[in-house]
């Protein structure tokens, strides 16, 4: 599970987060929810390790990763996905998916080059692995394709399926309904209680509401870079002060 | 996707290629040329691996071409060193050395990496020019003698020819190995996007450095192998004038092809020797392909003529895409 | 001389070059604050500022203050030309194909410099004669005197044009915030054609003013963009007083570093601070750390 305790930022004289604290439950799917500018991307890039915040800490299933760099905390189970969805658009889908398991692979440099017997045996692992995850994400038949060229919702898929190569346990996914039309959503919807029921953790961004309360288990509302409230939908959609700060927008 | 019998099939036709050619070019002179391509070509193909493939731009890899050169030639020339081990010696010392700088260095990205790997390079060549005691100064340092194994010695231009090959056969193979697997998209993840490969746990930092110092040394790799074919060497040859021409080469040919930089080499060594009678024009036609090719293919040759012609197709075919 | 009158010597020399890297520098400030682009070619500008002025004095035998200015003028065609031709059209290139599009203008223009003015190394004469003034226990000529009055008067006009002047005000705007500017009205495309204008102008100044002292010839581009852009990194890339700093101290070190250690060595001082600012502290010793947003 997810720990964020009393996490504050600054950016020179803007503070986007102040004092946030909330707790991901493991096998649960957690949205955050707030205006824009709430701070929501700015907490995700400080769990992620891309910023280093002002003061506070994020503990990962008990350890205290505030200080683990980003690149370190994918072998630990943390993934996430991005708005706007950062794929490795010169490389085909299934390479994409085979980049999810750089983690779960080791041969290096010399290996590589000169091609010894358990580096193959690892590719041929690897590219078996990949095919898998594009199955679970639905998008098997893209396989060849440059990642550039996929319509934007496939290419969300492409990145799920990427994440859960990693075998995380907790996967962050930010504002993954951006962009789609509705039967799209849906199929999101689906899919991310595919990913919910494999085990893993989930910290949702979002601004599409229904989205929000249809799937989430509990919700964190933010708003100008505070916590304003956390609950479960039911509780959110009746807290005063969420509906008056927020939720009144529809 | 890869199919990798086609591969295979690739660089037998290209080794195949190497080791009949000189059954029809006889002529010294053709041959010291192709001597040329085959060192180019391992120095493109170094470049390559960082420019094209994790896409760090480095405008001072002749330094580290010259590094290799001069070590490999002091060692031999002066200290009368076994050729084989001073060229081991001087390959690890250019790879421990790029190690070090590069982690500072890759730091940095864009302009600022330009600029950097730019000073390294002059830096380099400064010391060439003025460690006179050692290097021989702006004169250069002569007496470098041939590469040999046992009695037979590689010092004519066919000898030197299939000697030179080996070594880029050897590298273009354990390059094409290297592409093909998780380094290699490691590599090329952190060129499309490098903060989704660091989400994805590929440490960017470290690998970038890891191929910077692999780049390095194999183009220290090519200078003892220049040094022992010339046997002589001076700091005009090592000069910012051909860190361009790297990075030219490495971009007419194709960013992220291995084979690419073999043709760019290959045309940029011969286009000079063709033009000898316009030598002086040679540095505008680099600067008008350098621009040329990035406005217009930006993919490089080898892969500009196939999207080139796919555009023609559209242009003046029956339709977008049209298989007709 | 003893040694404190070396080293006044130095200092002299120092601050004359380093106002030569200061203009250099500002240039390559200015494109950067309009277009995040580093101008690879900018050096080539500060050489043809020298060759063009070569051509107006010794050819067409045209007064001196007539020459400079045509110069000037010429170099800053040249480099309106290059930005329309090959800047202009690339609205969304990569850094990287930036990067090596001006470094291809650059040994394009190098290349046809050579062609045209060939290798040789050509002399310009001093602005004022060459009779040494004493001040203090320092010589300095007269070309340095010019060198500093003409770099202050640049600067300041500099200052004033950014400052007070409705087209500076929207290049800054430009720097700042492209898109915000784009949307109040401000010409993008004619703001960054300016930068490139006003950059060439400064470069072709400097080239003009040095070229008495150190001669000129087509290749003596890269050395001295190369340094311009050292001052600018120091500074910041700021176009104003940290780049003038930036260059102030870079010529000084230079002149000290030759002077008292090794004057072989001299060029690989500005790169050896240039590297170890770019690793210590890329911002430049003048500049503002900054955090940057994904």
């Amino acid at each position: 599970m997810l720990e964020v305790r009393e996490l504050t930022q600054r950016f020179g004289g803007i503070t986007a987060l102040e004092d946030v604290s909330f707790t991901a439950r493991k096998g649960e799917i957690t949205g955050v929810i707030g205006p824009n500018g709430a701070g929501k991307t700015t907490l995700f890039n400080i769990i992620t390790g891309i910023y280093t915040q002002t003061s506070g800490s994020v503990h990962l299933n008990g350890e205290n990763i505030s200080r683990v760099p980003a690149e370190k905390l994918a072998a630990r189970g943390l993934v996430r996905t991005f708005q706007n969805i950062e794929l490795f658009g010169n490389m085909s889908v299934l390479e994409n998916v085979m980049l999810g398991l750089h983690t779960r692979s080791s041969s290096g440099i010399f290996s590589c080059m000169t091609k010894m017997p358990w580096h193959l045996k690892e590719e041929k692992n690897i590219r078996q692995q990949a095919f898998e995850w594009l199955e679970f994400s639905g998008i098997t038949d893209l396989a060849g394709h440059k990642a550039a060229n996929l319509p934007f919702g496939k290419g969300r898929l492409l990145e799920i399926a990427r994440a859960m190569a990693v075998n995380p346990s907790i996967m962050l996914m930010d504002e993954p309904a951006a962009g789609l039309n509705n039967s799209e959503t849906h199929m999101l919807a689906a899919l991310i209680r595919k990913i919910r029921d494999k085990g893993v953790t989930v910290v949702m961004v979002e601004h599409d509401m229904e989205l929000v309360m249809d799937i989430c288990d509990r919700i964190l509302v933010l708003n100008l870079g505070r916590m304003l409230a956390e609950g479960t939908p039911r509780e959110i959609q009746e807290n005063p002060a969420v509906v008056a700060a927020y939720l009144g927008e529809g | 996707m890869r199919n990798i019998n086609v591969e295979i099939i690739k660089f037998l036709v290209l080794a195949l290629l190497v080791l009949l050619l000189p059954a029809v070019v006889h002529e010294g002179y053709l041959l010291n040329v192709l001597v040329f391509v085959g060192i180019h070509s391992i120095l493109a193909l170094a470049l390559n691996l960082l420019l094209g493939y994790a896409g760090q731009i480095s405008l001072g890899h002749a330094g580290f071409f010259g590094l290799g050169a001069y070590i490999s030639g002091i060692l031999t020339a002066t200290y009368s060193f076994n050729p084989w081990l001073a060229m081991l010696i001087s390959a690890s010392v250019v790879t421990l050395l790029a190690f070090a700088v590069g982690f500072p260095i890759l730091k940095l990205k864009g302009h600022y990496l330009a600029m950097a790997t730019l000073g390294l390079g002059i830096i380099i060549y400064i010391v060439f020019n003025e460690a006179v005691d050692y290097t021989g100064g702006p004169s250069g340092l002569s007496g470098i003698p041939n590469l040999s194994i046992g009695a037979y010695s590689f010092d004519s231009d066919i000898r030197n020819y299939y000697l030179i090959w080996t070594f880029a056969l050897v590298a273009i193979g354990l390059s094409l190995n290297l592409v093909h697997s998780r380094i290699g998209r490691a590599l090329r993840a952190i060129h499309d996007s490098e903060v989704a490969a660091r989400v994805i746990g590929v440490n960017a930092r470290l690998l970038k450095v890891q191929i910077f110092a692999l780049s390095a040394g194999l183009s220290a790799v090519a200078g003892s192998l220049y040094a022992h074919t010339m046997t002589f060497v001076a700091p005009a040859s090592f000069g910012f004038n051909f860190s361009v021409e790297l990075v030219t080469m490495v971009i007419i040919g194709w960013l992220a092809s291995i084979y690419g930089s073999l043709l760019g080499a290959a045309l940029l060594t011969i286009l000079p020797e063709l033009l000898r009678a316009f030598q002086d024009y040679d540095i505008i036609v680099y600067g008008l392909l350098l621009i040329l090719m990035t406005m217009f293919l930006p993919g490089g040759l080898a892969k500009g003529f196939p999207q080139a012609a796919a555009y023609l197709r559209t242009k003046f075919g029956r339709g977008p895409a049209s298989d007709a | 001389m003893d040694l404190s009158d070396q080293i006044a010597q130095y200092l002299v020399s120092g601050l004359s070059t380093g106002a030569i890297y200061a203009l250099i520098g500002i240039g390559f400030a200015i494109i950067y604050n309009s277009t995040e682009i580093i101008n690879f070619a900018q050096g080539e500008l500060v050489m043809l500022g020298g060759m063009f002025a070569l051509f107006f004095l010794n050819f067409l035998h045209l007064p001196l203050p007539v020459a400079v200015i045509l110069a000037v003028a010429s170099t800053t065609a040249v480099g309106v030309l290059f930005e329309r031709l090959t800047i202009r059209p690339l609205k969304s290139a990569t850094p990287l194909s930036l990067i090596i599009i001006t470094i291809g203008g650059s040994i394009l223009i190098r290349g046809i410099a050579m062609l045209v003015w060939g290798k040789d190394t050509h002399a310009i004469p001093s602005f004022s004669g060459t009779e040494p003034i004493l001040i203090g226990t320092a010589t300095i000529l007269p070309q340095h005197l010019w060198i500093f009055a003409l770099t202050v008067l640049a600067i300041a006009m500099n200052k004033l044009f950014f400052n007070y002047t409705i087209t500076g005000k929207a290049m800054r705007a430009c720097a700042v915030n492209k898109r915000a500017a784009g949307l109040v009205g401000i010409d993008v495309r004619k703001m960054v054609l300016f930068s490139f204008a006003i950059s060439a102008s400064l470069g072709s100044l400097a080239g003009i003013i040095v070229a008495p002292l150190t001669m000129t010839s087509y290749d003596v581009g890269i050395m001295l963009g190369l340094k311009g852009f050292c001052a600018a990194i120091i500074g910041g890339l700021s176009a104003g007083v940290g780049t003038v700093l930036g260059g102030l101290l870079l010529g000084v070190l230079e002149s000290l570093g030759a002077g008292l250690i090794s004057s072989g060595y001299k060029d690989a001082i500005a790169f050896i601070i240039l590297l170890l600012i770019l690793f210590i502290r890329p911002q430049g010793l003048f500049g503002k750390a900054q955090t940057e947003r994904v």
